[in-house]
């Protein structure tokens, strides 16, 4: 069963006088419990597919579908409450808030439910446990290393429970033990909470982790896949 | 945690910054609120035995102008007038420019008899009423400069000198007096018996009239009916209230309120700067968070209200310790100042003012913020993290 579909997706930008086409025409299939590598060189596209898949920006052609949800139709507000149900995103540089503590930083996407904040606070505790850093609660992310302050952030992805995490070179700032570390995490976080897991990377050994490989150019699939 | 934590996480990420800017905004309140107190003051509002049951009559055009006093007797016949004395500025300085205090001239018996609240020792009064170099002081002014009864006070005079030549009068004290409560004018009387007998110019003359009224709800008619009785004499009169004549007395000084809100202008001009300024500096620093915020599912509009909250709650935790530390400081030195200009308590409305100023302050530095916040692309933001 597919959980994401994009039908002919288009996205350009306007620089100066000038217009560039960034995603040319993309279709793509991924069903629920795959974990999919987004490879290519810089500028391909990968990172604005993801945005697009994430419902953080609007295509500017064609269509894409999460979990037969059509995004394109959703206005600002509602696309906000969507990826606060359904989609968990993990960055580069973490994107941990500095002034909040890790548990408090997990505990941000529940700030939008309407659980309780013992309710809250129990789902932090949790999802750092997942992630193997319960003992590290209470620190803020300068008090933690890089390896630690990514576990932080997909503990922050995965508080909410979302079928789809949306990963922008998980590893890109990590060492290769760090990043091992971490690409194991996420290949548990598939295998058995059962989440679909899209990741853009330029590391080959982060992507043979992954169950399948797409490869982006100029804005294009290398081929159309499914 | 919840999303005032987060507010209050955010305020405090740079703690000095926000710690010097709380500093101003405190310093900002704490002025705010004492300064507008004086200019209450000023306003001619603040005078707790000002009464309608008594008028003061001065010259019409200043109330520098004197007055002959045998106009008394004509005020004294107006219908509706149940007694009537006479007061003037003396000036003088005792030993120093900076031991301020009011000096009247007055008639002994009938300034006492028509100030009721006043409260002093028959023996002394009498005493007053008998000795022509005679004077009685304040209670709390004699125990300030440590005088007692018996001892000769010298004053210089400024205004008026002696017929002898000399500006050195000295009166003899000879009694105290206290007042209803410490907001009571701390005012130095004499014998004007003396006074007007050993003056250099003006002899015959006063600076103004205190009516008592036989019925305070007739003030207005009576008012009228002294001014009409001096409408076409060389001495026109206007008649006020003890209130507005304190007021019109202290505004000699120049526009007190005028001066006092272009110094809360001034400085509530650099708060707002500062103020904005640090709030468009924090913004600066969090774009890439803010992002994220959104990413999570935080719409515009409750990350524009969080940026908007932080700085409505900077300025209300500056509001909250600038009020704290006026009313401190107004409780210290308030009956101090009450002496000097007659009354200094910090009110209700002005705290409520500061309050109202404070979201006024917090809308204008967090306005312009929380509408870049709204408006923040999180593909754009993300990419320049």
């Amino acid at each position: 069963m597919a959980l994401v579909r994009c039908q002919d997706l288009k996205k350009s930008f306007v620089k100066g006088r000038e217009t560039v086409d960034v995603l040319d025409g993309i279709n793509l299939e991924i069903r629920q419990g795959d974990f999919l590598a987004l490879m290519g060189p810089s500028g391909s596209g990968k990172t604005t597919l993801l945005n697009l898949i994430g419902g953080l920006d609007h295509p500017s052609g064609g269509a894409v579908e999460v979990g037969d949800v059509p995004l394109n139709a959703m206005s600002p507000r509602q696309l906000a409450k969507w990826r606060s149900e359904n989609i968990g995103f993990v960055f580069q540089f973490y994107n941990l808030l500095p002034v909040l503590s890790a548990q408090r930083n997990v505990e941000l996407p529940l700030l939008l439910t309407r659980l309780s904040a013992r309710q809250r606070k129990a789902n932090a505790a949790t999802a750092l446990k997942i992630v193997g850093l319960e003992d590290r609660a209470k620190h803020k992310p300068g008090e933690l290393s890089g390896g630690q302050q990514q576990r932080v952030a997909i503990a922050r992805a995965i508080v909410a429970d979302p079928a789809l995490l949306v990963c922008d070179e998980p590893t890109g700032d990590l060492d290769r033990d760090t990043a091992d570390e971490i690409l194991s995490l996420l290949e548990v976080l598939n295998r058995e909470h059962g989440k679909t897991i899209i990741m853009v990377t330029h590391d080959p050994k982060a992507a043979e982790r992954a169950a399948a490989v797409l490869r982006m150019d100029k804005g294009r699939l290398a081929q159309d896949a499914a | 945690m919840n999303k005032i934590g987060l507010l209050w996480a955010n305020l405090f990420r740079s703690r000095a910054r926000t710690l010097l800017t709380l500093v101003s905004l405190l310093v900002a309140f704490l002025l705010f609120i004492l300064l507008r107190t004086i200019a209450l003051v000023f306003a001619g509002d603040g005078f707790g035995q000002a009464s309608v049951h008594r008028l003061v009559v001065a010259a019409k055009y200043s109330i520098i102008d004197s007055l002959p006093i045998s106009a008394l007797q004509q005020i004294q016949a107006v219908e509706g007038v149940d007694a009537v004395t006479h007061a003037e500025w003396f000036g003088g300085v005792y030993q120093d420019r900076a031991n301020f205090f009011p000096k009247y001239p007055v008639d002994p018996k009938a300034y006492f008899g028509l100030h009721s609240e006043l409260r002093i020792e028959p023996e002394q009064l009498q005493a007053f009423i008998n000795t022509r170099t005679g004077a009685v002081a304040p209670k709390a002014l004699a125990e300030k400069y440590g005088w007692r009864i018996g001892d000769k006070i010298p004053i210089q005079g400024d205004i008026y000198g002696k017929r002898d030549g000399s500006r050195d009068w000295q009166f003899d004290l000879v009694g105290l007096y206290t007042g209803l409560d410490e907001r009571t004018p701390q005012i130095f009387l004499m014998h004007y018996d003396y006074f007007d007998e050993a003056r250099d110019y003006g002899e015959g003359s006063t600076g103004w009239f205190i009516v008592r009224l036989q019925d305070g709800s007739r003030a207005a008619e009576v008012a009228q009916r002294i001014d009409q009785l001096f409408v076409n004499s060389s001495d026109p009169t206007r008649t006020t209230t003890e209130a507005e004549q304190a007021r019109q007395f202290m505004q000699q000084m120049g526009d007190i309120g005028l001066m006092m809100n272009g110094i809360l202008g001034a400085v509530f001009f650099t708060i707002l700067l500062l103020t904005g300024n640090t709030m468009a500096q924090s913004l600066r620093e969090r774009v890439p968070e803010l992002a994220v915020l959104k990413t999570l599912g935080f719409t515009d509009a409750a990350v524009s209200a969080l940026v908007l909250g932080e700085a409505m709650l900077l300025c209300l935790l500056g509001t909250a310790l600038g009020t704290a530390l006026a009313l401190l400081v107004a409780a210290a030195i308030g009956p101090g100042i009450a002496q000097a200009i007659g009354a200094f308590e910090v009110r209700a409305g002005t705290v409520v003012a500061a309050l109202a100023l404070s979201l006024l302050l917090g809308l204008a530095v967090g306005a312009f913020p929380a509408w870049r916040a709204r408006r923040l692309s999180i593909v754009d933001a993300l990419r320049k993290a």
